[in-house]
């Protein structure tokens, strides 16, 4: 029999606890069916829902802004989450179009099938340099692929900055701070297959953020850090390296015309992909998406427009009497 | 006789509500228990998992192209560490916040403290997360040359300030819960207030502060949001408070949104959910045969 004189804190204990646990799993679980209760509005004015690459969230949301007031009468709804939660989305059928920073892979085109749906199209949007970052104080100013793989790579032999004959100020331990994303986003992937190759893994032990931006953040108030995120992220209190294929060779900074030019050499498109082919709205907003005007954006977000340079300008200048 | 029939029957509805309630706690456990274990089961019998990888592995590789690995022992080492360091400072600060708030100060500073002492209990972990990111990362780092700022120290500090408000209002309960007449006799006796604090009402009270500690402990465990910012999710085996560390509740905030449903990393995600849940139960159960042990002995 249990004493009635047990204090509160004791009975409580079993009960709160179990509640609590209850509370991580269903926050836990939250996230994970967020994205099926947003189902878009047949009848009604046209939702195009649009889910998927953190690198890319902020350039969809620019487009989405910058389209509702062309065509009033469709809404975009933009969602982040990483390309893995895009094609999550497209698979599920919850995302008219997903984001991805990296191309589908072979198995989950058949499982877009498999669920009913026909096989995925790709559009490429624009582009993608991806930058390596350093605290403002590092006197590191270029790095070639070779050298980035020592450090990022499972087995490479670089783990501090005295390896690279380095002394950055304000990091006395010397202790080489690698900065990453989390295992599913598509710049991990992207970053993965273009600096460490094919079947090659991260070194443990990086810091794997949860965010494009939160990179950089971190990057820029650590000194021992070096980290890798999208070119349009870039803040003044980091610093971007020149990046060269090979040792020798010459190395370019990561921008539009390098870029453009293919000489930078860790850029990538990025991709938008809807079920089958698009139909209606959706076909319509692609479609502006990769007019002038959409590339428009892409250059003033940071990011590289397919759209070659000249052609771009004429599209600014209309926009600008337009307004 | 006809108010004295609808008074038996809104007796007996009250009953059977509130035996709902009571039932329904019960309900939800083994609800959620089911549902972890079912969607962690394929994986965990189906050939494919080591559990003695699981457990004995530092290398947690579930996207690896060449070679998927599910070594969880760092992330298991990252919870413990951060819970460990987080109940070294909350406990004797909350126990002492306690003792301080029940016995020493006066009615004013009593009402303005236990305000305030909830107050740190209702800002949302994600803004704890994102001190952490910030503020805390910058001052470890100036303050003790460290590499990196997002540690150990930083989610044990973080999470420290997150339980210490729990300790603090169930201790309280618990030292006010001790017999007004035990205080009294024991100043009669001629003890100090600190001789009566610490012979009197620690002992008397600690059932209950052993569950406000627990109750930590809980918390610290299942925090999910803040430890993923401030730990700096980094999988190795801290060797000290200033390495960055990544734990099993991050682990699966950060994973199961983007893992495919049914796929392996998301059975391996639920796996994780398991042995969290084996971590609380035992934790509880630990507790209630310590408490037991004391009640037998007293």
């Amino acid at each position: 029999m249990r004493k009635k004189s047990a204090s509160i804190g004791r009975r409580l204990t079993p009960s709160l606890l179990a509640v609590s646990i209850a509370l991580t799993w269903l926050i836990a679980c939250g996230r994970h069916r967020a994205g099926e209760t947003n189902q878009p509005y047949a009848h009604e004015r046209p939702v195009i829902q649009n889910i998927g690459s953190d690198t890319m969230v902020n350039l969809a949301q620019a487009w989405a802004e910058e389209y509702a007031a062309i065509e009033p009468t469709v809404s975009v709804e933009v969602s982040g989450g990483g390309t893995g939660t895009g094609v999550a989305a497209l698979i599920n059928g919850t995302a008219d179009i997903a984001n991805c920073s990296r191309q589908m892979e072979a198995g989950e085109i058949a499982k877009v099938v498999a669920t009913g749906g026909q096989e995925p199209v790709q559009n490429i949007v624009g582009y993608d340099a991806l930058a390596i970052f350093a605290h403002k104080d590092n006197p590191l100013d270029e790095i070639t692929i070779e050298r980035l793989a020592a450090i990022y790579g499972e087995k490479g032999p670089v783990r501090s900055w005295a390896d690279l004959g380095i002394q950055v100020p304000g990091c006395p331990s010397g202790e080489m701070i690698l900065v990453s994303r989390q295992s599913n986003s598509g710049t991990y992937y992207y970053f993965r297959e273009a600096i460490l190759g094919k079947g090659v893994d991260f070194k443990l032990g990086t810091l794997d953020m949860h965010g494009s931006k939160d990179v950089v953040e971190l990057v820029s108030r650590t000194p021992c850090a070096i980290g890798y995120s999208g070119m349009g992220y870039a803040t003044p209190n980091v610093k971007m390296l020149r990046v060269a294929r090979r040792p020798g060779e010459n190395a370019f900074a990561p921008n539009v015309e390098n870029t453009q030019t293919g000489e930078y050499p860790i850029a990538r498109p990025l991709y938008m992909y809807t079920r089958g082919e698009p139909k209606d709205a959706v076909k319509k907003y692609l479609k502006w998406v990769q007019s002038e005007a959409g590339q428009a954006i892409v250059r003033a977000t940071g990011y590289v427009p397919v759209v070659k340079e000249a052609e771009l300008r004429a599209a600014v200048e209309q926009g600008a009497k337009r307004q | 006789m006809r108010r004295r029939r609808w008074e038996l029957i809104s007796e007996s509805l009250v009953e059977w509500l509130i035996r709902l309630c009571g039932v329904s706690a019960i309900i939800f456990v083994f609800g959620i228990f089911y549902f972890v274990f079912r969607e962690g089961m394929g994986l965990l019998w189906g050939g494919r998992f080591s559990a003695v990888q699981f457990l004995t592995s530092v290398e947690w590789y579930p996207t690896s192209q060449s070679h998927v690995r599910y070594g969880a022992l760092a992330l298991i080492a990252g919870t413990f560490s951060v819970t460990l360091l987080s109940m070294a400072i909350a406990v004797p600060f909350g126990v002492g916040t306690a003792i301080y708030v029940s016995e020493f100060c006066g009615p004013r500073a009593k009402e303005t403290l236990k305000i305030v002492i909830e107050l740190l209990a209702a800002i949302p972990s994600v803004v704890w997360g994102f001190i952490g990111l910030t503020v805390m990362n910058s001052l470890i780092i100036k303050l003790f040359n460290a590499p990196i700022g997002l540690n150990v120290l930083n989610g044990g500090a973080i999470l420290a300030l997150m339980s210490a408000p729990i300790i603090v209002s169930i201790g309280e309960d618990a030292l006010k819960a001790v017999p007004d007449s035990y205080r009294e006799a024991a100043l009669a006796l001629g003890a100090t207030r600190w001789q009566m604090v610490r012979r009197v009402l620690l002992p008397g009270a600690r059932n209950g502060l052993l569950a406000a500690a627990l109750l930590g402990v809980g918390r610290a465990v299942g925090e999910t949001m803040a430890v993923l910012m401030a730990t700096g999710h980094s999988i190795r085996i801290p060797t000290g408070p200033l390495d960055p560390v990544r734990t099993l509740t991050a682990t699966i905030a950060a994973e199961l949104g983007e893992a495919a449903v049914g796929s392996d990393h998301y059975q391996v995600l639920f796996i994780i959910g398991i042995l969290l849940f084996s971590i609380t139960f035992v934790v509880n159960l630990s507790a209630d045969l310590i408490v037991r042990g004391i009640r037998g002995n007293a």
